[in-house]
């Protein structure tokens, strides 16, 4: 190690440190962020025991923001009668509810409640007051889906907050859309009927259930998209790209020149 | 590289041309042929003048007067002309200068070795399909971009380990070309221009000067390409009274009851025209269904007539179907961000919002105008279409925007 000793007052040293510790930070971040998980679920079909079940778990877990008959609490949660099981299993299968905190944007975590726990809870307020089912996997499955029209159809309608690629981005206020990476085919298709937050909602009408097989179809696709050179970053386009490679090679001549040019050895008098 | 440290220079280091380089600097400044000379001499040849004085100035780039001052060949290939100032060719620190001889050494050889990689490369990947071609480019550019790399390393670690560490001023010499030179070269063209016969011929002279005018008048035909102006084209959208709204992507017609949900947004065309990008890129709209009583609504206004008051949505809904033109008025990027909690719409590029219930109109950003609303009705068969076109150009403006 006397190398380190004898470089460390080398006038490069600063700048090499310093960019060491940003790859360090950056990978430690990527490697962070990438953990998670997410449970993938099947509708049940709903009964009496399992929507009191549901209710018991309603009450000790939600009814503090949502209120004890789901009717929501003016300025903390909205009423949750009609939204649905499609959107509690949503809602809960990624971990946005219960929510940690008051916040613009519910952000994916891991779930608290297990698969069944969900279901039951989601059957207990679709029992409150109706609205969208959780989808069948049949519903989902992504077999036989046209991925071109997909495109155009997650092109045109998604793309504009999610990234062409699911890769998220922001809205106003601290709001953002999130990247879509992690999502089950079951989460995408709830999401597109629900309009979780300030997403629109996507009827059955305007964008039929084969469609939106369709998008999903895509959104799975991107995923197995190969990344030029090994490194995705975000695949939110070529600007991060371009930034990227253009600080990097930036920081790299820099270096390159102090290197180059730095004064070393006994000076002649 | 073992040449860098030929014996020769080492057995000349009694000799007085193993001067220390500062020495061998102030000797070049107090000689009196600093940069003044070149320029009151023009016709002063730097060489020659050198060959004269036999002088210890040296240029970069030109042979230097005294060979044994090169790092590379010893005194012996001086050709018996006395050396008057020597770099000192050994480094401060041998010990240090062999370390960094064995680095840069290390460093080329990997740079070969990388250059094998290359042509290995280039002879196992087969490029028979996307991925294969994907690590075909990345194979050959990793290892040529390690070629360039470690080559330049290694020069580096030369010069600056292994080369004398001293300062070397370059004279500026004159750019001139010494008069003979240049009474030569007039000689030669006006030789040429004789023998040519140019000046006799004028036949031949006026018609090569007429063959190339239609060259030199080709750029200005070019800016043609500039043209014509936009006209009117700018003021409208394909969109007109009747036009189904169509679902882009499908081509799906659309009824109010097919979009009730409330917080519904689609993206739509007109028909007829969503596979023609040229007018889908000025024609595509966002479609909305508010909430009832969301929509604030201001005097009822007629399609195509003058634009739509401020802070309100003229009666141009169905059911609480509103229709926002999709290009935002600042410099027309697709503004489809719609948060169905807020009602803002937001465009992407420089954050303007657009509030839905209102109009549209700014609520914040660099956009002055709100976005077009188009009026929409219901046909026969219960479908929306568009009861006129925008009432106004769509996207940002333009120098004849009305």
């Amino acid at each position: 190690m006397s190398w380190i000793t004898a470089k460390r007052r080398h006038p490069a040293a600063t700048y090499v440190l310093v960019g060491l510790a940003l790859v360090l930070i950056g990978a430690g971040y990527a490697v962070l962020t990438t953990s998670g998980s997410a449970s993938a679920s099947s509708p049940t079909t709903a009964n009496a025991a399992q929507i009191a079940d549901g209710r018991n778990i309603f009450l000790e877990d939600c009814a503090t923001c949502h209120g004890m008959f789901a009717q929501g609490t003016t300025g903390v949660a909205p009423s949750l009668i009609g939204v649905g099981a499609a959107a509690v299993d949503f809602q809960v299968s990624t971990g946005r509810m219960p929510a940690a905190a008051q916040s613009a944007e519910n952000e994916r975590k891991p779930p608290r409640l297990t698969t069944a726990q969900t279901h039951a809870v989601a059957a207990y307020i679709q029992s409150l007051g109706g609205g969208p089912a959780i989808p069948t996997a049949a519903q989902v499955s992504t077999a036989g889906a046209n991925v071109g029209l997909g495109q155009e159809l997650f092109e045109a309608n998604c793309a504009a907050c999610h990234n062409f690629d699911g890769a998220g981005g922001a809205l106003t206020n601290g709001k953002f859309a999130p990247p879509l990476t992690q999502s089950t085919p079951t989460q995408i298709y709830e999401a597109m009927l629900t309009g979780p937050e300030a997403m629109p909602v996507f009827n059955d009408l305007t964008v039929t259930p084969q469609e939106k097989r369709d998008i999903i179809a895509y959104i799975v696709e991107t995923r197995s998209e190969p990344n030029p050179g090994g490194f995705s970053l975000g695949r939110v386009g070529p600007v991060t790209e371009g930034l990227v490679s253009f600080l990097g090679l930036l920081l790299f001549m820099v270096l390159a020149a102090l290197w180059i040019t730095a004064k070393h050895g006994k000076t002649h008098e | 590289m073992s040449d860098t440290n030929s014996p020769g220079v080492g057995g000349e280091a009694g000799d007085p041309a193993g001067a220390s380089w500062p020495e061998y600097l102030s000797g070049a400044s107090a000689s009196g042929h600093g940069a003044s000379a070149g320029e009151g001499q023009p016709d002063g040849d730097p060489e020659a003048e050198q060959e004269f004085h036999a002088g210890p100035r040296r240029v970069i780039g030109t042979p230097s007067p005294a060979a044994a001052r090169t790092m590379l060949s010893g005194p012996g290939s001086d050709g018996g002309k006395p050396a008057v100032r020597e770099l000192p060719a050994d480094p401060d620190d041998p010990q240090r200068a062999k370390k960094a001889e064995r680095l840069a050494a290390a460093c080329f050889i990997l740079a070969g070795l990388a250059g094998v990689g290359f042509l290995v490369s280039y002879a196992i990947f087969d490029v028979h399909s996307l991925t294969t071609v994907l690590h075909s480019q990345l194979a050959l550019g990793t290892c040529l971009s390690l070629v360039f790399l470690l080559m330049g390393i290694g020069a580096v670690i030369w010069v600056r380990h292994v080369m004398p560490d001293v300062e070397i001023t370059e004279q500026r010499h004159p750019m001139r070309s010494d008069p003979a030179d240049r009474a030569a070269f007039s000689e030669t063209f006006k030789e040429g221009a004789e023998a040519s016969q140019f000046v006799k011929r004028p036949l031949l002279r006026r018609s090569l000067i007429a063959a190339s005018v239609p060259l030199a008048v080709a750029p200005l035909f070019l800016l043609r390409d500039m043209g014509p102006l936009p006209g009117t084209s700018l003021d409208g959208t394909v969109w007109r009274k009747g036009l189904r709204l169509l679902v882009y992507g499908t081509g799906a017609p659309i009824t109010p009851a097919d979009f009730d949900t409330p917080g519904a947004l689609i993206s739509v065309g007109p028909e007829g025209y969503l596979d023609d990008d040229d007018a889908m890129a000025k024609a595509a709209v966002s479609l909305i269904r508010m909430r009832p009583g969301e929509l604030v609504f201001g005097p009822a206004a007629k399609p195509g007539g003058p634009s739509k008051p401020n802070f309100t949505v003229p009666n141009w809904t169905v059911d609480n179907i509103v229709a926002y033109s999709k290009i935002c008025t600042h410099v027309g990027c697709p503004a489809a961000l719609y948060e169905q909690t807020t009602h803002y719409i937001l465009c992407p590029c420089h954050q303007s919002t657009f509030l839905a219930t209102e109009g549209a109109r700014v609520i914040f950003g660099p956009a002055t105008r709100a976005l077009p609303q188009l009026p929409i009705g219901v046909d026969s068969a219960g479908y929306l279409i568009a009861l006129s076109g925008f009432n106004e150009p769509v996207g940002p403006s333009f120098w004849e925007r009305s």
